[in-house]
């Protein structure tokens, strides 16, 4: 019968060696695999496409999603190139990214804060998505901002016009090519002033959220600069579908303008009933009345029917450019799916390529290379002419387009006619502007 | 006062959507005991009755106009509707302007074939269920038939406008002696309280004076005797749902041009038609119809600026809270009957 000699102590100090001694490796390996989320290791590297596919704003997010899936198609050389071929950095050779192939997972806003969060949380963590991009409303860009901001990955906004997303909620994982609130006042306002006069009265019906805010603030500021007088401003409810009770007072009030800060389904609601009211046969102070909608989106002024003619207001972008950026991006998008791409799937688009281009000038997918990499980057050749990514605030600045609904359009996708191409001078502003204060960029987190 | 008024024209034509969507709920609650969630998307089908109906007479065949260009560049095709080759340019162009008024005969029996679909195939089943089941599966089914919608024409409203005849609106203002342009009201919601008001009346006659309506009118007060006196009860009551569909459909069909059609609004009318059905009274008609009016009007007054500014936020709860005051002073509702939804 053989002895064992196992004392307490002697288990204890060799439990204690043995453990070390498996932990080791992966202490050190841990470090290294771990010097930023989802640090890619195979051949292809991960995008998470983070847009409304349900809820009221999924057309959109579907046009969003057709985009990304173009211009992964283009970062892995397929298609004709669309846009590659016109963008001033010559990087991107339709290789994937830093030779890896890119593939892209999808995930659901559903138009709701905490429904893109969870979307998005689950494609990093689960899919290992190295950035995320997408969505079509202010309130979620802003929440999914943040948590990229906790995660440390890329967030590239998609559709998101709220001063506050490169405001008081800015974060420095965070990237907005979208216009904002601020600039299309700015763009609007003296076109405006051309067309109507400068002995205006305004009454505004806004949205009742961070957003309608945030461009009620921005277009009451541009067009009194101009001489407007601004009769009223009437917060509406968010899910309110008919405006008749709000519309119905305005002609009493002496104004003689009416200001929609509405967008997608109250857009398509409040115009169509201020035309039923027939606000704009109407002569008020001995002027036309005349009704304006800052923010159009194409997709959305299809709803409105016939009554967007003559409306004027602001787009990001439109098919009918004819720079060789645009050219080649509605060729592309109009060839593969037949009928041409929105604004929604423009800027989501090059959001795309602008990400590729930034890890491939770095050299990395390390967030804080991608952002320095951004920052500060002037380009040209998609669709708005030059551009720059600001430092301070990550906002894209560019050109703004003025728009107007056409009076006799061609065909469902005719809608809006460009008006004037406002110069990005005449919209830009300091970083430190009262209308975007409050909160801070603070630093890049890499994450892991 | 001329803001008065207009707030109160304002009301009558939102009470006129709210009472109609209300009356077909408790047509059904009151014939056949069952809470009925899936009455908003009958609404909102209806109104997609009306856009089916415009898209029917909008198809088209394609001719090329070489003088002009798509957006890629090749010659346009342009749509030419089959109606117009088929009646000529002016009469095609009129049917096809008057497609949603045409769209109430187009969708009465659409809307009865759902209705009886719907009572035969899913919700008798769920008669001697307790009232959470069936609140469940119609609401299910509310879901499930607005994204059967949404598969179809997609999550963007479709604009369905109404006749070119009816479009502005009518000076009230100067005919009470006002200035101009102090009391304006759009046509088309005179109409549509217009057709309400019809709708409404129609059925509270074939109740009142028809011996179908009469039988149904028994059966609501006591179904148990109705049966034994060898009446078939199911079967007229499985016609009442296909009725309260149809009111539910023709709500619908002449709501299209006052706010484009999109698949959600049914779920938007639904929360505050159960409200006017629960503020007028469980199983009372003229409950469901006066609160409809009353709470449109209330409604109306609350999003009056003078309102807003003494209270803010008033207009997107004034409607809970008239239903709070008079469930606590009268717990059955305006008009409600003893012993309805109290076992």
């Amino acid at each position: 019968m053989s002895k064992t000699n196992l004392t307490r102590r002697g288990v204890l100090k060799s439990g204690a060696v043995a453990g070390a001694g498996v932990a080791l490796p992966t202490i050190f390996t841990a470090s290294s695999a771990a010097a930023y989320t989802n640090e890619p290791t195979g051949s292809t590297v991960t995008l998470g496409f983070n847009v409304p596919q349900t809820g009221p704003y999924a057309d959109e997010g579907a046009d969003e999603l057709r985009a990304y899936q173009l211009a992964v198609e283009h970062l892995n050389g397929g298609g004709d190139g669309g846009m590659l071929n016109t963008f001033s950095s010559k990087e991107l050779k339709g290789n994937g990214i830093l030779g890896k192939k890119v593939e892209f997972v999808t995930g659901d806003t559903q138009t709701k804060s905490d429904a893109a969060r969870a979307s998005a949380k689950s494609m990093i963590e689960k899919d290992g998505a190295i950035m995320i991009t997408g969505g079509s409303s202010s309130g979620v860009a802003v929440a999914v901002q943040g948590l990229c901001q906790e995660a440390g990955v890329i967030f590239m906004a998609g559709l998101t016009h709220s001063n506050d997303t490169t405001g008081k909620d800015k974060k420095a994982n965070g990237f907005r090519h979208f216009f904002n609130a601020y600039m299309s006042g700015a763009a609007l306002a003296p076109v405006l002033a051309k067309a109507y006069g400068t002995d205006r009265k305004a009454y505004h019906l806004t949205a009742d959220y961070t957003w309608g805010w945030t461009q009620e603030e921005s277009i009451v500021a541009a067009t009194e600069a101009l001489g407007w007088q601004t009769v009223n401003t009437v917060k509406t409810p968010l899910a309110q579908t008919d405006f008749s009770s709000y519309i119905a007072p305005v002609l009493n009030s002496g104004a003689d303008v009416l200001v929609l800060n509405h967008y997608g389904g109250n857009m398509v609601n409040s115009l169509t009933n201020a035309v039923q009211f027939g606000l704009r046969e109407k002569i008020v102070n001995g002027k036309q009345f005349e009704i304006v909608v800052p923010l159009y989106s194409r997709l959305m002024a299809r709803g409105a029917g016939e009554n967007v003619k003559g409306i004027m207001g602001t787009t990001n972008w439109h098919w009918s450019l004819q720079d060789e950026g645009s050219k080649a991006f509605v060729k592309s998008f109009g060839t593969k799916y037949g009928f041409p791409p929105s604004q929604a799937a423009h800027t989501t688009y090059c959001q795309t390529l602008l990400y590729a281009d930034a890890a491939q000038r770095a050299g990395t997918f390390n967030p804080c290379g991608i952002a320095e990499a951004l920052e500060g980057f002037d380009f040209d050749g998609l669709g708005n002419g030059a551009t720059t990514y600001r430092a301070a605030d990550h906002q894209c600045f560019k050109d703004v387009l003025v728009v107007r609904g056409k009076e006799n359009p061609t065909s469902e996708f005719d809608l809006l006619e460009i008006v004037e191409i406002t110069p990005r001078g005449q919209v830009e502003y300091a970083a430190d502007h009262p209308m975007f204060a409050g909160g801070a960029l603070g630093t890049c987190n890499p994450g892991a | 006062m001329d803001a008065i008024i207009l707030q109160i024209l304002n009301g009558l034509d939102k009470g006129s959507a709210y009472a109609l969507i209300a009356l077909g709920l408790t047509l059904i609650f009151g014939t056949l005991g069952v809470v009925n969630f899936a009455h908003g998307a009958l609404f909102m089908i209806g109104s997609f009755c009306a856009v089916t109906l415009s898209k029917i007479l909008n198809l088209s065949y394609e001719v090329v106009d070489p003088t002009k260009k798509d957006f890629l560049g090749n010659p346009l095709k342009v749509k030419m509707p089959y109606v117009e080759s088929w009646f000529g340019t002016d009469m095609g162009a009129a049917i096809i302007d008057w497609s949603v008024p045409l769209a109430i005969l187009f969708s009465i029996p659409v809307m009865i074939c759902i209705g009886f679909i719907m009572e035969r195939g899913l919700i008798k089943h769920f008669y001697k269920r307790p009232h959470a089941d069936q609140i469940l599966v119609t609401f299910g089914l509310a879901i499930v038939l607005q994204e059967i919608i949404k598969y179809f024409y997609g999550a963007n409203p479709i604009p369905t406008p109404a006749p070119a005849v009816f479009k502005g609106s009518f000076d009230f203002g100067v005919i009470l002696g006002f200035d101009p342009n102090t009391i304006i009201y759009p046509y088309w919601r005179l109409v549509y309280f217009g057709f309400a008001a019809l709708i409404i009346g129609a059925v509270f006659a074939f109740l009142q004076f028809t011996t179908f309506g009469m039988v149904v009118r028994a059966g609501m007060a006591d179904r148990e005797t109705v049966g034994l006196l060898g009446i078939n009860i199911d079967k007229r009551f499985t016609i009442m749902f296909g009725l309260a569909a149809a009111v539910a459909g023709l709500a619908g069909v002449m709501y299209a041009p006052i706010n484009s059609p999109n698949y959600h609004m049914g779920m938007d009318f639904l929360v505050l038609s159960f409200v006017v059905v629960v503020v007028g009274g469980m199983g009372s008609l003229p409950g469901a119809v006066a609160a409809g009016f009353l709470l449109g009007v209330l409604e109306s007054f609350a999003s009056m600026n003078q309102i807003k500014s003494l209270i803010p936020g008033i207009d997107q709860i004034i409607i809970y809270l008239v239903a709070i005051i008079i469930l606590l002073t009268r717990p059955r509702g305006l008009m409600g009957r003893k012993g309805v939804m109290e076992d």
